[in-house]
């Protein structure tokens, strides 16, 4: 048993700070003096991975985009031109890229839409095992797998799947044939009709627009609601001056995802629709069956574009806070 | 948050059918393996047999592209957990300059349309005359699972006391004992969590492949070409429960092992 005598001449013999005792120790007191240090050997493999792999690819698409297609011999010319460029603007295909963007904003508007009553619900009324139920209930279907949920869909609209056997059955097949044979939107079966392809990418991306959506609605706080209503607003009052303009940015944040995977989705329109063709199709198939790696390069910069547009408005309208 | 006071019918109707859009049909899925039709999608099925399940199970042209999948998926998932914990130490510790840039960067691949990266990836493969490969698909799925390994590591990283790390450092621990004895063990169900999500991610894409895979066949794009030119409908089905469960049960996992904390893995696909 030691006195605190001798507990003192023990303390007096050791030194202050302990000796390293090995190369750990050096590098630690080395990351203690330079913290940048650390932080640069950490993010270097996937900084380096992420420049050459990703930036990298950007680059070599916007490089294929300036080289061209020799007409006669189909292979490709390494020569800087700008003629890809002035054959992407050509009429069919400006065509292309009308179509894709209006589907886009018309899945978007969808989705806002379906997307508020499930958000609204699981962030202001569910609790505890409904909340977590409810969570669930749109993280399964964003990640389950998108091959799957589209092949559902060619199941569900062909011309006699489950949407024509449903109408027989209640008497709807006058109504479910008039919405057919609507122009432009209808067609030969839901399977061969734009009405088709935009309820597939309404299905698969919904998910992308209820979880922003519903961050957003849980941060209204619940006073200025109560405040609102002091003041002698009515629940619709409410909703259109209080809730709408408090959850915007999360509709916004939402509507970048279906945007965007709409504007570069390709499979879809090609399971499901018309045979008019998409800027994801166009892409497709001018890399594959026609070879044209050049016009598809610069088919590809065209989403990246009109995002880089959608972007700078979202961020303008506070849409990156809602993230 | 207090709940509003009165719960309109309608709202809950409109919740509920929304729910149930999204759930109802891959059920279908489930059903259509049964049929004994094999040419159309007629519903009612006519009749029910489970002969395509031992069917499926014999046709040889199903099995490669199960095993490469397999293979990639395993691959980069790996790799994405590498990259992924080493961005999310890097970027939670300290803020240094470009740390918005670099995070940007990190999410930029599956903020982009998959058809982007494929095309990107496809033209410089072309520019640099690299032929199509295990690798050149592993290159891809590892570039956008990056980012799902990336925010749950930083997630968990944000819930961890730096305080834990100091009461180390005082205990005389150096860097990497820290590492070893105090950050991993509290990093391991997050890092779980992200590496089985990848796993899910990579496992079921089908957009990116079809740009860096040339003739070869991963189990998505099996899968396409018999949506596209079906042979044996009721096999694809069978394909597809399989490719269902294999990113079910990850995914559920996932939810598990990370439930209860601020950011539940699999908010930011």
């Amino acid at each position: 048993m030691s006195t605190p005598a001798a507990t003192a001449r023990a303390g007096a013999a050791l030194p202050v700070l302990l000796a390293p005792r090995g190369a750990g120790d050096r590098l630690t007191a080395l990351f203690w003096r330079r913290p940048g240090l650390l932080a640069a050997l950490l993010v270097a493999p996937p900084l380096l991975w992420l420049a050459v792999v990703y930036l990298g690819s950007l680059a070599a698409l916007l490089l294929q985009s300036f080289y061209s297609i020799d007409e006669f011999s189909g292979l490709v010319q390494r020569d800087f031109t700008l003629k890809t460029w002035a054959e992407l603007f050509s009429p069919a295909n400006l065509d292309i890229i009308l179509r894709t963007v209006t589907m886009a904003a018309a899945v978007t508007l969808g989705a806002a839409v379906l997307a508020f009553p499930i958000a609204y619900f699981a962030a202001r009324h569910a609790r505890g095992r409904w909340k977590a139920l409810f969570y669930l209930g749109v993280m399964l279907p964003l990640w389950s797998s998108y091959l799957v949920k589209v092949y559902a869909w060619k199941l569900i609209l062909a011309r006699e799947g489950i949407v024509t056997w449903a109408a027989e059955g209640v008497g709807a097949s006058a109504v479910l044939n008039a919405v057919l044979a609507l122009p432009v939107i209808g067609g030969n079966s839901l399977s061969t009709s734009y009405l088709g392809t935009w309820l597939v990418f309404l299905y698969v991306w919904l998910p992308y627009m209820i979880l922003p959506m519903q961050a957003a609605l849980e941060r209204v706080p619940a006073s200025m609601l109560e405040a609102a209503a002091d003041l002698g607003a009515s629940r619709w009052q409410a909703f259109r001056s209080v809730i709408l303009p408090l959850a915007l940015p999360g509709v916004i944040a939402g509507s970048i995802f279906t945007f965007s995977l709409t504007l570069g989705d390709y499979i879809i329109p090609q399971i499901v629709g018309t045979s008019a063709r998409f800027i994801g199709q166009a892409v497709y198939q001018l890399q594959g069956t026609a070879g044209n790696v050049p016009l598809a390069a610069a088919f590809a910069v065209v989403p990246i574009v009109i995002m880089l547009v959608y972007l700078r408005i979202a961020r303008r309208m506070g849409a990156f806070d809602a993230l | 948050m207090r709940s509003d006071a009165r719960l309109p019918l309608a709202l809950t109707l409109a919740a509920a059918g929304g729910l149930m859009f999204l759930h109802l049909p891959i059920l279908l899925i489930f059903l259509y393996a049964f049929t004994t039709d094999e040419r159309t999608y007629q519903f009612p099925p006519p009749g029910y047999t489970l002969q395509w399940f031992g069917v499926t199970w014999n046709r040889a042209d199903v099995w490669p592209p199960l095993w490469l999948s397999l293979k990639v998926a395993a691959v980069a998932t790996t790799l994405a957990l590498l990259l992924g914990s080493l961005a999310a130490a890097a970027l939670s510790r300290a803020s240094f300059f470009g740390r918005e840039q670099i995070s940007l960067l990190i999410i930029l691949p599956i903020a982009l349309p998959g058809i982007i990266t494929g095309m990107s990836l496809r033209s410089a493969y072309a520019v640099m005359d690299i032929p199509f490969s295990t690798l050149t698909i592993v290159l891809g799925h590892a570039t956008f699972c990056i980012v799902i390994v990336y925010n749950n590591a930083v997630a968990r990283l944000r819930r961890l006391s730096g305080a834990l790390a100091e009461a180390s450092a005082d205990l005389g621990a150096n860097a990497f004992q820290t590492f070893r004895f105090v950050i991993l063990p509290n990093m391991g169900s997050a890092l779980l969590a992200g590496g089985m999500l990848a796993f899910a991610l990579s496992f079921d894409e089908v957009i990116v492949t079809t740009f860096t895979a040339g003739q070869q066949s991963t189990l998505p794009i099996w899968m396409l070409n018999e949506l596209v030119r079906p042979r044996q409908r009721p096999v694809t089905n069978v394909v597809a429960i399989v490719v269902f469960a294999t990113t079910f049960v990850p995914i559920l996992l996932a939810y598990h092992l990370t439930r209860g904390g601020d950011a539940t893995a699999g908010a930011g696909k």
